[in-house]
Parts: structure tokens; sequence; C-alpha cells
């Protein structure tokens, strides 16, 4: 199981604007190891985002995506106390889910 | 006895509602992970990408701002900021149109997300960074030339 995601929402009006980072390598099937082999691909492909339960934001992404991920966007009609949470899976099936409850913002 | 029986009434076309509107909820297409669109990740062009996306025909738009460095000096983690102003914008695509596989990714923001995303990308060399935005069925297009020093493929 890969490491937590961390995940910043903050609140601007009813706007929440959702900061997460993701713990993985995102191999592109081009790099080779040590031993001069090609590191097989292995990315995140989609990503979802739910404001309590709800989807609100999805992606399909591919091995372009820098390792260690990091994606920003913006829900609209959020408050404080609401619960977002972040789903990604990666092309060999694994996958991880964590969650925040979105403080109250400047 | 009359003003019971309206708010009786009332009571139940409230719960109709609410109730219809979870099916809703509960029926949306939530979509299946199975939705990558392998086709046009694994195009070797943006062009045979935006192909196989239905988006060839985008034209071009001033409407959309790409922000990201004018030279990255390390390919392998470029920021890119998206803003479309595109009224009724749904999503917003990716395509880093000299990398071996271009077509980086679709961000769907019809389901209450604003039409902004944030990304890191890898950059094998110098190429232009082009966003297609879909809207109202059609799509919308514009590029922003980023200069490498590094790749980011391969290293």
């Amino acid at each position: 199981m890969a490491d937590p995601m961390k995940i910043r929402a903050t609140l601007q009006g009813d706007v929440a604007d959702v900061r997460v980072l993701m713990a993985h390598p995102m191999e592109t099937g081009q790099r080779k190891d040590a031993a001069g082999k090609i590191v097989p691909l292995h990315f995140i492909q989609t990503i979802t985002a739910q404001l309590n339960g709800k989807t609100v934001f999805n992606a399909d992404v591919s091995q372009a995506v820098s390792r260690n991920p990091v994606f920003a966007f913006k829900v609209k009609g959020a408050k404080a106390g609401d619960k977002l949470s972040i789903t990604w899976q990666d092309n060999k099936g694994d996958k991880r889910t964590d969650e925040v409850v979105i403080g109250a913002g400047s | 006895m009359h003003d019971t029986r309206r708010t009786v009434l009332k009571g139940i076309w409230a719960i109709g509602a609410l109730a219809s509107a979870a099916a809703a909820g509960l029926l949306s297409p939530v979509r299946a992970f199975a939705a990558w669109n392998k086709g046009a990740f694994e195009a070797k062009s943006a062009i045979d990408a935006m192909r196989a996306l239905g988006m060839s025909s985008a034209e071009d738009s001033k409407a959309i701002q790409i922000r990201a460095p004018d030279i990255a000096e390390n390919g392998a983690v470029v920021p890119i900021d998206i803003t479309s102003d595109i009224p009724g914008t749904t999503s917003i695509s990716v395509f880093i149109e000299k990398n071996p596989f271009p077509y980086t990714g679709t961000f769907d923001v019809s389901q209450g997300a604003i039409p902004y995303v944030h990304l890191r990308v890898k950059i094998g060399e110098s190429s232009p960074v082009r966003v297609v935005v879909a809207a109202g069925g059609k799509h919308y297009t514009t590029a922003k030339e980023v200069k490498v020093t590094i790749g980011g493929c391969g290293g």
C-alpha cells in the first residue's frame, strides 16, 4: 500500500482550494535502472475527488506527470467541516483514498 | 384542517424531491476507472491523441491561460497552471507535443470544480504545451512553448 497523500483544503468564500501531494514513482517505462534494465511503466491513471461523497473533480493522467505528483484544483460550494476525499488508481490496480475535513480559510 | 393537509402535501413533495435528488446523485455516472482512454494516451503525436479524443477540430482561443516557465531548468518537474475563462468549461486536457506520448491528461471540472488546474509534468525536450478546453460541446485550444535545459524522460 502506498504512502498517504498530503491533502490541504482551504476555503476562500465557498470555494475550496485543494492541493494534494501523492507518493508515487510515476515510472515512464523509459528509464533504466543501475543494471541497465528498463524500469516498467508504473503510474497513476485516474484521480477522483469527492466532496461529502459526491464526485466533484476527476482526472485521467499519463506517465508524463512528475514523480510524487502534485495537483491543485478548486471546488465550488464547499463549507468548513465538509469532507473531501481523493482517490487515485495506478496502472497496476493499486489504489489509495485519503480524506480531509475542509478547514476555515482566510 | 385544510392548512394541515397542504403542509402534509408539501412535506410529501419535499421528500419526493430529496429522494429523486439522492437517486440522481447515486445514479449519476460515477465514471468507471476503465474509462481511461488507452488509444489517446498511447498516441505518439498530439494530433493523433486529439483525434482519439474527438478534439482535433479545436479552435484557437485567448480565453485559456497557461502559466508555465518559459525556461524550465529541470524537465522532470515543470509546474503548469491552467485557467479557462470560457463559459461552460467542462474539461481541460494537456498535451506536451514533443514528449514520446504527448497526451498528458484530462481534468474533468464539470461536476462542481472551477475550470482551473495545477499539475507538474515531465517534459523531455523543449516543446509546446498545448491545452484543449471542452465547453458546450466545442473545443478550444492554446499553446505555450516551454524550453527545457535538462530533460525529464529517461534521466
